[in-house]
Protein backbone atom coordinates (compact mmCIF):
# COMPACT_ATOMS: atom_id res chain seq x y z
CA UNK A 1 0.00 0.00 0.00
CA UNK A 2 2.75 2.42 1.00
CA UNK A 3 4.78 1.54 -2.08
CA UNK A 4 1.74 2.32 -4.19
CA UNK A 5 1.52 5.83 -2.70
CA UNK A 6 5.21 6.48 -3.34
CA UNK A 7 4.94 5.24 -6.93
CA UNK A 8 1.92 7.50 -7.46
CA UNK A 9 3.78 10.47 -5.97
CA UNK A 10 6.84 9.77 -8.10
CA UNK A 11 4.67 9.49 -11.19
CA UNK A 12 2.97 12.79 -10.26
CA UNK A 13 6.35 14.50 -9.94
CA UNK A 14 7.51 13.04 -13.26
CA UNK A 15 4.34 14.21 -15.01
CA UNK A 16 4.74 17.74 -13.60
CA UNK A 17 8.40 17.79 -14.68
CA UNK A 18 7.46 16.63 -18.18
CA UNK A 19 4.64 19.18 -18.45
CA UNK A 20 7.03 21.95 -17.40
CA UNK A 21 9.74 20.81 -19.85
CA UNK A 22 7.31 20.85 -22.75
CA UNK A 23 5.31 23.98 -21.94
CA UNK A 24 7.37 26.02 -19.42
CA UNK A 25 3.93 26.67 -17.93
CA UNK A 26 3.55 30.05 -16.28
CA UNK A 27 0.77 30.73 -13.78
CA UNK A 28 -0.67 34.23 -14.04
CA UNK A 29 -2.85 35.23 -11.07
CA UNK A 30 -5.21 38.14 -11.69
CA UNK A 31 -7.70 38.89 -8.96
CA UNK A 32 -7.22 35.71 -6.89
CA UNK A 33 -4.50 35.40 -4.27
CA UNK A 34 -2.60 32.09 -4.68
CA UNK A 35 -1.06 32.41 -1.20
CA UNK A 36 -4.49 32.19 0.46
CA UNK A 37 -5.22 28.58 1.31
CA UNK A 38 -8.92 28.63 0.38
CA UNK A 39 -11.23 26.01 -0.94
CA UNK A 40 -12.10 26.78 -4.55
CA UNK A 41 -13.66 25.39 -7.69
CA UNK A 42 -11.37 26.14 -10.64
CA UNK A 43 -13.31 26.07 -13.91
CA UNK A 44 -11.39 26.16 -17.18
CA UNK A 45 -11.61 25.95 -20.95
CA UNK A 46 -11.01 22.43 -22.22
CA UNK A 47 -9.14 21.68 -25.44
CA UNK A 48 -6.76 18.87 -24.58
CA UNK A 49 -6.39 15.79 -22.38
CA UNK A 50 -3.46 17.59 -20.76
CA UNK A 51 -5.59 20.45 -19.42
CA UNK A 52 -5.96 19.40 -15.80
CA UNK A 53 -2.32 18.30 -15.70
CA UNK A 54 -1.32 21.82 -16.73
CA UNK A 55 -3.53 23.47 -14.09
CA UNK A 56 -2.20 21.00 -11.53
CA UNK A 57 1.40 21.87 -12.51
CA UNK A 58 0.68 25.59 -12.37
CA UNK A 59 -0.81 25.51 -8.86
CA UNK A 60 1.49 26.12 -5.87
CA UNK A 61 2.26 22.77 -4.16
CA UNK A 62 0.19 23.68 -1.09
CA UNK A 63 -2.96 24.18 -3.18
CA UNK A 64 -2.09 21.22 -5.40
CA UNK A 65 -2.36 18.83 -2.46
CA UNK A 66 -6.03 19.61 -1.93
CA UNK A 67 -7.20 19.86 -5.52
CA UNK A 68 -9.14 17.09 -7.30
CA UNK A 69 -9.83 17.19 -11.04
CA UNK A 70 -13.28 16.14 -12.22
CA UNK A 71 -12.92 13.93 -15.30
CA UNK A 72 -14.95 11.69 -17.58
CA UNK A 73 -15.18 8.11 -16.34
CA UNK A 74 -15.53 6.87 -19.93
CA UNK A 75 -12.00 8.12 -20.75
CA UNK A 76 -10.05 7.91 -17.49
CA UNK A 77 -11.56 4.62 -16.38
CA UNK A 78 -10.89 2.82 -19.65
CA UNK A 79 -7.74 0.85 -18.77
CA UNK A 80 -5.38 0.21 -15.86
CA UNK A 81 -2.80 2.85 -16.81
CA UNK A 82 -5.42 5.59 -17.16
CA UNK A 83 -7.09 4.54 -13.91
CA UNK A 84 -3.70 4.67 -12.18
CA UNK A 85 -2.96 8.17 -13.53
CA UNK A 86 -6.49 9.45 -12.98
CA UNK A 87 -7.27 7.95 -9.57
CA UNK A 88 -3.94 7.24 -7.85
CA UNK A 89 -1.81 10.09 -9.16
CA UNK A 90 -4.32 12.91 -9.53
CA UNK A 91 -7.03 11.68 -7.14
CA UNK A 92 -9.61 12.53 -9.79
CA UNK A 93 -13.36 12.34 -9.33
CA UNK A 94 -14.60 10.25 -12.23
CA UNK A 95 -18.09 11.13 -13.37
CA UNK A 96 -20.40 9.52 -15.92
CA UNK A 97 -20.90 12.05 -18.69
CA UNK A 98 -23.81 10.37 -20.47
CA UNK A 99 -27.11 10.71 -18.62
CA UNK A 100 -28.32 7.18 -19.37
CA UNK A 101 -25.18 5.50 -17.94
CA UNK A 102 -25.50 7.30 -14.63
CA UNK A 103 -25.97 5.51 -11.37
CA UNK A 104 -24.71 8.41 -9.23
CA UNK A 105 -25.43 12.10 -9.75
CA UNK A 106 -22.18 13.90 -10.76
CA UNK A 107 -23.21 17.07 -8.92
CA UNK A 108 -23.69 15.03 -5.73
CA UNK A 109 -20.22 13.47 -6.24
CA UNK A 110 -18.62 16.93 -6.61
CA UNK A 111 -20.55 18.38 -3.68
CA UNK A 112 -19.46 15.40 -1.57
CA UNK A 113 -15.80 16.08 -2.38
CA UNK A 114 -16.25 19.76 -1.50
CA UNK A 115 -17.78 18.75 1.84
CA UNK A 116 -14.62 16.74 2.55
CA UNK A 117 -12.55 19.91 2.06
CA UNK A 118 -11.21 19.32 -1.46
CA UNK A 119 -10.90 21.96 -4.16
CA UNK A 120 -12.03 20.98 -7.65
CA UNK A 121 -10.92 21.45 -11.24
CA UNK A 122 -13.90 21.32 -13.61
CA UNK A 123 -14.38 21.87 -17.33
CA UNK A 124 -17.87 23.33 -17.80
CA UNK A 125 -17.81 22.72 -21.56
CA UNK A 126 -18.19 19.06 -20.65
CA UNK A 127 -15.98 17.79 -23.44
CA UNK A 128 -12.84 18.81 -25.32
CA UNK A 129 -13.26 21.78 -27.65
CA UNK A 130 -11.89 20.68 -31.01
CA UNK A 131 -13.43 23.55 -33.00
CA UNK A 132 -11.96 26.91 -33.89
CA UNK A 133 -14.39 28.63 -31.48
CA UNK A 134 -12.85 29.83 -28.22
CA UNK A 135 -15.48 28.05 -26.11
CA UNK A 136 -18.23 25.49 -26.66
CA UNK A 137 -21.69 26.10 -25.15
CA UNK A 138 -21.44 25.42 -21.40
CA UNK A 139 -23.19 22.53 -19.65
CA UNK A 140 -25.34 23.23 -16.64
CA UNK A 141 -23.28 21.18 -14.15
CA UNK A 142 -21.41 24.16 -12.75
CA UNK A 143 -24.73 25.97 -12.16
CA UNK A 144 -26.17 23.05 -10.21
CA UNK A 145 -22.96 22.71 -8.20
CA UNK A 146 -23.01 26.43 -7.38
CA UNK A 147 -26.69 26.15 -6.36
CA UNK A 148 -25.99 23.28 -3.98
CA UNK A 149 -22.80 24.83 -2.45
CA UNK A 150 -23.27 28.62 -2.87
CA UNK A 151 -20.49 29.64 -0.42
CA UNK A 152 -17.59 28.33 -2.47
CA UNK A 153 -15.41 30.59 -4.64
CA UNK A 154 -15.57 29.78 -8.34
CA UNK A 155 -12.31 30.77 -10.03
CA UNK A 156 -12.18 31.10 -13.84
CA UNK A 157 -9.02 29.68 -15.43
CA UNK A 158 -7.89 30.19 -19.01
CA UNK A 159 -5.44 27.70 -20.49
CA UNK A 160 -3.52 29.26 -23.33
CA UNK A 161 -1.83 27.39 -26.17
CA UNK A 162 -2.12 23.81 -24.93
CA UNK A 163 -4.34 22.93 -27.91
CA UNK A 164 -1.37 23.80 -30.13
CA UNK A 165 0.95 21.60 -28.05
CA UNK A 166 -1.27 18.55 -28.35
CA UNK A 167 -3.90 19.00 -31.07
CA UNK A 168 -6.61 16.44 -31.77
CA UNK A 169 -5.26 13.05 -32.76
CA UNK A 170 -1.62 13.92 -32.05
CA UNK A 171 0.42 11.60 -29.85
CA UNK A 172 3.69 13.54 -29.63
CA UNK A 173 3.39 16.88 -27.83
CA UNK A 174 5.23 19.77 -29.46
CA UNK A 175 7.07 22.07 -27.06
CA UNK A 176 5.43 25.51 -26.96
CA UNK A 177 5.11 28.00 -24.10
CA UNK A 178 1.79 27.82 -22.23
CA UNK A 179 0.17 30.09 -19.70
CA UNK A 180 -2.51 29.32 -17.17
CA UNK A 181 -4.38 32.52 -16.28
CA UNK A 182 -6.41 32.58 -13.05
CA UNK A 183 -9.13 35.26 -12.81
CA UNK A 184 -11.13 36.80 -9.97
CA UNK A 185 -13.45 34.46 -8.06
CA UNK A 186 -17.19 34.66 -8.61
CA UNK A 187 -20.22 33.19 -6.83
CA UNK A 188 -23.75 32.42 -7.82
CA UNK A 189 -25.96 35.47 -7.22
CA UNK A 190 -29.19 34.06 -5.64
CA UNK A 191 -31.45 35.74 -8.21
CA UNK A 192 -29.59 34.33 -11.26
CA UNK A 193 -31.38 31.91 -13.56
CA UNK A 194 -29.40 29.05 -15.03
CA UNK A 195 -28.84 30.81 -18.36
CA UNK A 196 -27.89 34.12 -16.75
CA UNK A 197 -25.34 32.38 -14.57
CA UNK A 198 -23.83 30.35 -17.42
CA UNK A 199 -23.51 33.54 -19.50
CA UNK A 200 -21.70 35.10 -16.53
CA UNK A 201 -19.36 32.12 -16.31
CA UNK A 202 -18.70 32.26 -20.04
CA UNK A 203 -17.87 35.98 -19.93
CA UNK A 204 -15.54 35.43 -16.97
CA UNK A 205 -13.62 32.81 -18.96
CA UNK A 206 -13.47 34.78 -22.21
CA UNK A 207 -12.31 37.90 -20.35
CA UNK A 208 -9.11 36.00 -19.50
CA UNK A 209 -8.40 34.89 -23.06
CA UNK A 210 -5.72 37.00 -24.77
CA UNK A 211 -7.21 36.00 -28.13
CA UNK A 212 -10.72 37.22 -27.29
CA UNK A 213 -9.10 40.45 -26.08
CA UNK A 214 -7.22 40.92 -29.37
CA UNK A 215 -10.33 40.19 -31.43
CA UNK A 216 -12.36 42.86 -29.70
CA UNK B 1 46.35 20.30 -14.03
CA UNK B 2 46.76 21.36 -17.64
CA UNK B 3 47.20 24.94 -18.84
CA UNK B 4 43.67 24.94 -20.23
CA UNK B 5 42.21 23.84 -16.92
CA UNK B 6 44.13 26.36 -14.87
CA UNK B 7 43.16 29.15 -17.29
CA UNK B 8 39.56 27.97 -17.08
CA UNK B 9 39.65 28.18 -13.29
CA UNK B 10 41.02 31.73 -13.53
CA UNK B 11 38.13 32.63 -15.86
CA UNK B 12 35.50 31.02 -13.62
CA UNK B 13 36.99 32.68 -10.53
CA UNK B 14 37.00 36.00 -12.39
CA UNK B 15 33.32 35.66 -13.32
CA UNK B 16 32.55 34.69 -9.72
CA UNK B 17 34.44 37.77 -8.48
CA UNK B 18 32.52 40.09 -10.79
CA UNK B 19 29.22 38.55 -9.64
CA UNK B 20 30.16 38.91 -5.96
CA UNK B 21 30.83 42.62 -6.56
CA UNK B 22 27.56 42.95 -8.54
CA UNK B 23 25.62 41.24 -5.73
CA UNK B 24 27.18 43.57 -3.11
CA UNK B 25 26.34 46.64 -5.21
CA UNK B 26 22.81 45.29 -5.64
CA UNK B 27 22.51 44.77 -1.88
CA UNK B 28 23.69 48.32 -1.09
CA UNK B 29 21.33 49.82 -3.69
CA UNK B 30 18.46 47.80 -2.23
CA UNK B 31 19.22 48.99 1.33
CA UNK B 32 19.46 52.62 0.19
CA UNK B 33 16.78 52.97 -2.48
CA UNK B 34 14.37 50.08 -2.11
CA UNK B 35 14.28 48.84 1.50
CA UNK B 36 10.62 47.82 1.18
CA UNK B 37 11.09 46.23 -2.25
CA UNK B 38 9.07 48.90 -4.06
CA UNK B 39 11.69 50.31 -6.46
CA UNK B 40 11.12 48.30 -9.61
CA UNK B 41 14.43 49.15 -11.29
CA UNK B 42 16.39 47.94 -8.25
CA UNK B 43 14.27 44.80 -7.83
CA UNK B 44 14.75 44.00 -11.51
CA UNK B 45 18.50 44.60 -11.22
CA UNK B 46 18.72 42.19 -8.28
CA UNK B 47 16.57 39.59 -10.05
CA UNK B 48 18.93 39.89 -13.01
CA UNK B 49 22.01 39.43 -10.83
CA UNK B 50 20.50 36.35 -9.19
CA UNK B 51 19.73 34.90 -12.62
CA UNK B 52 23.31 35.70 -13.69
CA UNK B 53 24.57 33.52 -10.85
CA UNK B 54 22.49 30.61 -12.09
CA UNK B 55 23.65 31.14 -15.70
CA UNK B 56 27.31 31.47 -14.66
CA UNK B 57 27.13 28.30 -12.58
CA UNK B 58 25.41 26.39 -15.42
CA UNK B 59 28.01 27.46 -17.97
CA UNK B 60 30.91 26.76 -15.57
CA UNK B 61 29.65 23.21 -15.02
CA UNK B 62 29.36 22.81 -18.80
CA UNK B 63 32.94 24.07 -19.29
CA UNK B 64 34.24 21.63 -16.69
CA UNK B 65 32.33 18.87 -18.54
CA UNK B 66 34.32 19.86 -21.63
CA UNK B 67 32.96 18.81 -25.09
CA UNK B 68 30.00 16.82 -23.79
CA UNK B 69 29.02 19.49 -21.29
CA UNK B 70 29.21 22.35 -23.77
CA UNK B 71 27.29 20.51 -26.52
CA UNK B 72 24.52 19.47 -24.10
CA UNK B 73 24.26 22.98 -22.64
CA UNK B 74 23.85 24.68 -26.02
CA UNK B 75 21.48 21.98 -27.28
CA UNK B 76 19.29 22.74 -24.26
CA UNK B 77 19.57 26.49 -24.99
CA UNK B 78 18.50 25.81 -28.59
CA UNK B 79 15.54 23.78 -27.31
CA UNK B 80 14.40 26.55 -24.95
CA UNK B 81 14.90 29.23 -27.61
CA UNK B 82 13.05 27.26 -30.26
CA UNK B 83 10.16 26.67 -27.85
CA UNK B 84 9.87 30.43 -27.31
CA UNK B 85 10.23 31.28 -31.01
CA UNK B 86 7.69 28.73 -32.29
CA UNK B 87 5.14 29.96 -29.75
CA UNK B 88 5.03 33.34 -31.50
CA UNK B 89 4.68 31.98 -35.04
CA UNK B 90 1.59 31.19 -37.14
CA UNK B 91 2.21 27.44 -36.98
CA UNK B 92 -1.15 25.64 -36.91
CA UNK B 93 -2.39 22.12 -36.26
CA UNK B 94 -1.45 21.27 -39.84
CA UNK B 95 2.21 21.89 -38.96
CA UNK B 96 2.19 19.52 -36.01
CA UNK B 97 4.29 16.89 -37.79
CA UNK B 98 6.78 19.43 -39.10
CA UNK B 99 7.07 20.91 -35.61
CA UNK B 100 7.62 17.53 -34.00
CA UNK B 101 10.33 16.86 -36.60
CA UNK B 102 11.93 20.25 -35.92
CA UNK B 103 12.18 19.63 -32.17
CA UNK B 104 12.88 15.93 -32.03
CA UNK B 105 14.87 15.25 -35.21
CA UNK B 106 16.43 18.42 -36.65
CA UNK B 107 17.69 19.82 -33.34
CA UNK B 108 19.35 16.63 -32.06
CA UNK B 109 20.83 15.86 -35.49
CA UNK B 110 22.42 19.32 -35.75
CA UNK B 111 24.13 18.86 -32.36
CA UNK B 112 25.07 15.29 -33.24
CA UNK B 113 26.86 16.70 -36.31
CA UNK B 114 28.79 19.03 -34.00
CA UNK B 115 29.61 16.04 -31.80
CA UNK B 116 30.97 13.89 -34.67
CA UNK B 117 32.75 16.92 -36.18
CA UNK B 118 31.21 16.48 -39.64
CA UNK B 119 31.67 20.07 -40.76
CA UNK B 120 30.35 19.62 -44.31
CA UNK B 121 26.98 18.30 -43.16
CA UNK B 122 26.86 20.61 -40.10
CA UNK B 123 26.96 23.66 -42.35
CA UNK B 124 24.36 22.55 -44.93
CA UNK B 125 21.97 20.36 -42.94
CA UNK B 126 19.53 23.11 -41.93
CA UNK B 127 20.16 25.59 -44.79
CA UNK B 128 19.67 22.94 -47.50
CA UNK B 129 18.26 19.57 -46.39
CA UNK B 130 15.80 20.85 -43.82
CA UNK B 131 15.01 23.91 -45.96
CA UNK B 132 13.78 21.60 -48.73
CA UNK B 133 12.17 18.80 -46.76
CA UNK B 134 10.28 20.69 -44.06
CA UNK B 135 7.97 22.50 -46.52
CA UNK B 136 7.34 19.13 -48.17
CA UNK B 137 6.08 17.72 -44.86
CA UNK B 138 3.90 20.81 -44.29
CA UNK B 139 2.57 20.73 -47.86
CA UNK B 140 1.52 17.10 -47.50
CA UNK B 141 -0.78 18.12 -44.65
CA UNK B 142 -2.88 19.84 -47.32
CA UNK B 143 -3.51 23.08 -45.44
CA UNK B 144 -2.47 26.01 -47.67
CA UNK B 145 -3.64 28.90 -45.52
CA UNK B 146 -0.66 31.20 -44.77
CA UNK B 147 1.56 28.46 -46.21
CA UNK B 148 4.53 30.63 -47.18
CA UNK B 149 4.40 32.51 -43.88
CA UNK B 150 4.26 29.28 -41.85
CA UNK B 151 7.09 27.60 -43.73
CA UNK B 152 9.29 30.70 -43.75
CA UNK B 153 8.78 31.26 -40.01
CA UNK B 154 9.72 27.70 -39.25
CA UNK B 155 12.91 27.92 -41.32
CA UNK B 156 13.80 31.25 -39.72
CA UNK B 157 13.24 29.83 -36.24
CA UNK B 158 15.56 26.93 -37.04
CA UNK B 159 18.28 29.13 -38.50
CA UNK B 160 18.19 31.45 -35.48
CA UNK B 161 17.62 29.06 -32.60
CA UNK B 162 19.44 25.94 -33.79
CA UNK B 163 21.82 26.67 -36.67
CA UNK B 164 23.31 29.90 -35.30
CA UNK B 165 23.42 28.72 -31.68
CA UNK B 166 25.15 25.47 -32.69
CA UNK B 167 28.10 27.54 -33.95
CA UNK B 168 29.07 28.15 -30.33
CA UNK B 169 29.96 24.51 -29.50
CA UNK B 170 31.25 24.10 -33.09
CA UNK B 171 34.14 26.37 -32.07
CA UNK B 172 35.52 23.27 -30.31
CA UNK B 173 35.98 21.60 -33.70
CA UNK B 174 38.38 24.19 -35.11
CA UNK B 175 42.02 23.19 -35.22
CA UNK B 176 44.14 26.23 -34.45
CA UNK B 177 47.92 25.55 -34.38
CA UNK B 178 49.34 26.15 -30.93
CA UNK B 179 45.80 26.29 -29.45
CA UNK B 180 44.96 22.58 -29.41
CA UNK B 181 42.55 21.49 -26.70
CA UNK B 182 41.79 25.07 -25.63
CA UNK B 183 38.55 25.48 -27.60
CA UNK B 184 36.51 25.80 -24.39
CA UNK B 185 38.39 29.03 -23.64
CA UNK B 186 37.47 30.40 -27.07
CA UNK B 187 33.80 29.80 -26.22
CA UNK B 188 34.29 31.43 -22.82
CA UNK B 189 35.85 34.44 -24.59
CA UNK B 190 32.87 34.77 -26.96
CA UNK B 191 30.26 34.42 -24.23
CA UNK B 192 32.05 36.78 -21.83
CA UNK B 193 32.54 39.53 -24.44
CA UNK B 194 28.95 39.30 -25.74
CA UNK B 195 27.36 39.32 -22.29
CA UNK B 196 29.69 42.02 -20.93
CA UNK B 197 28.87 44.15 -23.95
CA UNK B 198 25.13 43.75 -23.25
CA UNK B 199 25.55 44.59 -19.57
CA UNK B 200 27.91 47.52 -20.20
CA UNK B 201 25.59 48.99 -22.86
CA UNK B 202 22.78 48.77 -20.31
CA UNK B 203 24.91 50.40 -17.59
CA UNK B 204 26.29 53.18 -19.86
CA UNK B 205 22.79 53.78 -21.24
CA UNK B 206 21.32 54.13 -17.72
CA UNK B 207 24.11 56.48 -16.63
CA UNK B 208 24.68 58.84 -19.58
CA UNK B 209 22.19 57.70 -22.24
CA UNK B 210 20.41 60.62 -23.96
CA UNK B 211 19.86 60.04 -27.69
CA UNK B 212 17.83 56.99 -28.64
CA UNK B 213 19.51 54.96 -31.36
CA UNK B 214 16.44 53.14 -32.71
CA UNK B 215 13.38 54.46 -30.86
CA UNK B 216 10.96 52.40 -32.95
CA UNK B 217 12.74 49.12 -32.25
CA UNK B 218 14.12 49.36 -28.78
CA UNK B 219 13.43 52.43 -26.64
CA UNK B 220 16.10 51.49 -24.10
CA UNK B 221 19.07 51.50 -26.52
CA UNK B 222 20.94 54.81 -26.74
CA UNK B 223 23.86 56.11 -28.80
CA UNK B 224 25.86 56.77 -25.63
CA UNK B 225 25.09 53.31 -24.27
CA UNK B 226 26.14 51.65 -27.52
CA UNK B 227 29.41 53.59 -27.89
CA UNK B 228 30.37 53.34 -24.20
CA UNK B 229 29.34 49.70 -23.92
CA UNK B 230 30.94 48.42 -27.10
CA UNK B 231 34.20 50.33 -26.56
CA UNK B 232 34.57 49.17 -22.96
CA UNK B 233 33.69 45.58 -23.94
CA UNK B 234 36.25 45.80 -26.75
CA UNK B 235 38.92 46.97 -24.29
CA UNK B 236 38.11 44.21 -21.80
CA UNK B 237 38.13 41.72 -24.70
CA UNK B 238 41.60 42.92 -25.73
CA UNK B 239 42.71 42.40 -22.12
CA UNK B 240 41.50 38.78 -22.31
CA UNK B 241 43.82 37.97 -25.25
CA UNK B 242 45.67 35.39 -23.13
CA UNK B 243 42.61 33.12 -23.31
CA UNK B 244 42.63 33.18 -27.11
CA UNK B 245 44.92 32.38 -30.04
CA UNK B 246 44.92 36.15 -30.84
CA UNK B 247 47.37 38.97 -30.12
CA UNK B 248 45.96 41.77 -27.89
CA UNK B 249 45.15 43.93 -30.94
CA UNK B 250 43.51 41.01 -32.75
CA UNK B 251 41.52 40.16 -29.61
CA UNK B 252 40.32 43.77 -29.52
CA UNK B 253 39.23 43.66 -33.18
CA UNK B 254 37.47 40.33 -32.64
CA UNK B 255 35.72 41.74 -29.58
CA UNK B 256 34.60 44.76 -31.59
CA UNK B 257 33.16 42.49 -34.31
CA UNK B 258 31.39 40.42 -31.61
CA UNK B 259 29.89 43.44 -29.85
CA UNK B 260 28.76 45.00 -33.14
CA UNK B 261 27.06 41.80 -34.30
CA UNK B 262 25.55 41.34 -30.84
CA UNK B 263 24.11 44.85 -30.86
CA UNK B 264 22.67 44.53 -34.37
CA UNK B 265 21.30 41.07 -33.53
CA UNK B 266 19.54 42.57 -30.52
CA UNK B 267 17.88 45.12 -32.84
CA UNK B 268 16.69 42.43 -35.26
CA UNK B 269 15.23 40.33 -32.47
CA UNK B 270 13.54 43.44 -31.01
CA UNK B 271 11.94 44.09 -34.40
CA UNK B 272 10.41 40.60 -34.28
CA UNK B 273 9.12 41.16 -30.75
CA UNK B 274 7.56 44.50 -31.79
CA UNK B 275 5.93 42.84 -34.78
CA UNK B 276 4.39 40.17 -32.54
CA UNK B 277 3.42 42.65 -29.84
CA UNK B 278 5.38 41.15 -26.96
CA UNK B 279 7.90 42.73 -24.61
CA UNK B 280 9.90 39.61 -23.84
CA UNK B 281 10.36 36.28 -25.58
CA UNK B 282 9.36 34.31 -22.54
CA UNK B 283 9.33 34.26 -18.76
CA UNK B 284 11.80 31.53 -17.88
CA UNK B 285 14.66 33.70 -16.58
CA UNK B 286 13.55 36.02 -13.77
CA UNK B 287 14.38 39.67 -14.54
CA UNK B 288 15.64 38.92 -18.04
CA UNK B 289 12.55 37.54 -19.80
CA UNK B 290 13.07 34.47 -21.94
CA UNK B 291 16.09 32.54 -23.17
CA UNK B 292 16.15 34.41 -26.49
CA UNK B 293 16.29 37.74 -24.63
CA UNK B 294 19.61 36.60 -23.21
CA UNK B 295 20.82 34.70 -26.30
CA UNK B 296 19.92 37.19 -29.05
CA UNK B 297 23.35 38.81 -29.26
CA UNK B 298 25.17 35.46 -29.00
CA UNK B 299 23.01 34.18 -31.87
CA UNK B 300 24.21 36.87 -34.26
CA UNK B 301 27.79 37.00 -33.04
CA UNK B 302 28.56 33.26 -32.93
CA UNK B 303 28.53 32.37 -36.66
CA UNK B 304 30.58 35.48 -37.55
CA UNK B 305 33.10 34.75 -34.78
CA UNK B 306 33.23 31.10 -35.89
CA UNK B 307 33.94 31.95 -39.53
CA UNK B 308 36.48 34.67 -38.76
CA UNK B 309 38.36 32.07 -36.74
CA UNK B 310 37.95 29.50 -39.46
CA UNK B 311 39.25 31.76 -42.24
CA UNK B 312 42.14 33.36 -40.41
CA UNK B 313 43.30 30.92 -37.71
CA UNK B 314 42.01 27.41 -38.22
CA UNK B 315 43.74 24.92 -40.49
CA UNK B 316 40.66 22.68 -40.93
Amino acid sequence: MHICIWVARGAGGAIVFFARAVTAVQAVWTGTDPTLDRQRVYFANHASHGDFILIWSALPPRLRKKVRPVAGADYWGRDRLRRFVGLDVFNAILIARNGDERTVDPVAQMAGALDQGASLIVFPEGTRNLTDELLLPLKSGLYHLARSRPDIDLVPVWIENLNRVLPKGAIIPVPLMCRVIFGAALRLPPEDTRDEFLARVRDALLALSPKAEAGR
Amino acid sequence: MTDTQSDLFVVIAGIGGVLVIASLVGLVLKRRLSPDGRNEAIENLNARIRAWWVMAIAISIAFLGDRTGVIILFALCSFAALREFMTLTNATRADHRSLAAVFFIVLPVQYYLVWVQWYGMFSIFIPIWVFLFLPIVSALSGNTRNFLIRVAEMQWALMICVFCVSHVPALLNLTIPGYEGRGVLLIAFLVIVVQLSDVLQYVWGKMVGRRKIAPLLSPSKTVEGFIGGSLSATLIGAGLWWMTPFSPVQAGLMSFAITLMGFLGGLVMSAIKRDRGVKDWGHSIAGHGGFIDRLDSVIFAAPVFFHLNRYFWSVT
